[in-house]
């Protein structure tokens, strides 16, 4: 690695000792950005969006169910995007990088359920259908707690990397299913709102708030990711002598 | 403004449970993630920085890929 290269070389970054400190740099950016965002987004939500005229007050819930949804999915495409850099160039921090989104993918895709439940007994009259939207979220939680699950389960890392990956390349396919389940399928779910094709079925202001909320997802996403990428690393790369160091910087700091 | 009370707006027009049920849980796992992460975080750097200090940091048997 060459030190006096001074353009922007992507392939230093993707050391692990060279992205480890821009990590620590950009993580609490995006959490103060994710902080700002969410306030604003619940202050639009809750302050500013007007009731509806259908469903009352409970729409409502709209502000975190379709972030959270929508982020449940992309977390899930970055893990396979990473996974197949991972699996294509044998990066190390590729599958790093999958493995720190895991959790929060797999959080977001339970909020997305759960308030769908809160949100579908008012609506719909019940908490849960066998519905193709829902089902396929379902799976998504499945293959997310089965992705951190084998790759806790293994102790080889390189084995590791390797079996989370294929399990998330194949585990991606899901996504579009969920995703187009409300067009290929009679849902119960409605259809998208929001598209890139039609103008939104929604009120501007109520859209906005949403909008803001899921940039605040991804704020949050991208912050959390990269703290735990900085443990992951440091786990992973504990005989380099950088690591030594700044353990030896955080055991003295602590 | 759109509530007419603070009563009014914890209410929710009836769905409060609903809503704030959604709400609430959302904010229970972000904050537990958040703890999660940190408790991660302090406890993986004592053990490696015990590891190191024994001397065994070298010894552990991984393979790093390149």
């Amino acid at each position: 690695m060459s030190t006096s290269e001074s353009r922007f070389n992507l392939y230093h970054y993707a050391a692990p000792q060279a992205f480890y400190p821009v990590a620590g740099k950009l993580a609490p950016i995006f959490a103060a950005i994710a902080v700002v965002l969410a306030v604003a987004g619940l202050w639009i939500g809750f302050f500013k969006a007007p009731t509806d005229a259908v469903q009352g007050e409970v729409y409502r819930i709209i502000f975190i169910h379709v972030p959270a949804a929508w982020m449940s999915m992309f977390v899930f495409l970055v893990m396979a995007f990473w996974s197949a850099v991972g699996l294509a160039m044998n990066t190390r921090l590729s599958a790093l990088m999958a493995q720190a989104l895991a959790p929060t993918g797999a959080m977001f895709c339970f909020v997305a359920l759960w308030t769908g439940a809160l949100w579908g007994r008012p609506t719909w009259g019940a908490y849960w259908v066998w519905d193709a939207r829902l089902t396929s979220q379902l799976l998504l939680l499945f293959l997310y707690l089965g992705y951190m699950a084998l790759v806790a389960a293994i102790d080889d890392p390189r084995r590791r990397d390797k079996a989370g990956a294929i399990l998330c390349l194949v585990g991606a396919v899901n996504v579009p299913i969920i995703y187009f389940s409300v067009k290929w399928w009679n849902t119960l779910h409605q259809g998208a709102s929001v598209s890139l094709t039609k103008a939104p079925s929604m009120a501007s202001i109520m859209l906005s708030g949403m909008l803001v909320m899921a940039l605040a997802a991804w704020a949050y996403t991208i912050s959390v990711a990269l703290y735990r990428v900085r443990v992951l690393i440091l786990e992973r790369e504990r005989h380099a002598d950088w690591v030594r160091g700044e353990l030896a910087r955080l055991g003295e700091a602590s | 403004m759109i509530w007419d009370s603070w009563g009014a707006f914890w209410e929710m027009g009836g769905s409060g449970p609903f809503v704030w049920g959604s709400y609430g849980v959302t904010t229970v796992l972000i904050v537990a993630e958040l703890i999660m992460l940190r408790t991660r975080r302090v406890s993986s750097t004592r053990k490696l920085n015990r590891l190191m200090r024994a001397g065994h940091g070298r010894k552990l048997p991984e393979v790093q890929g390149s």
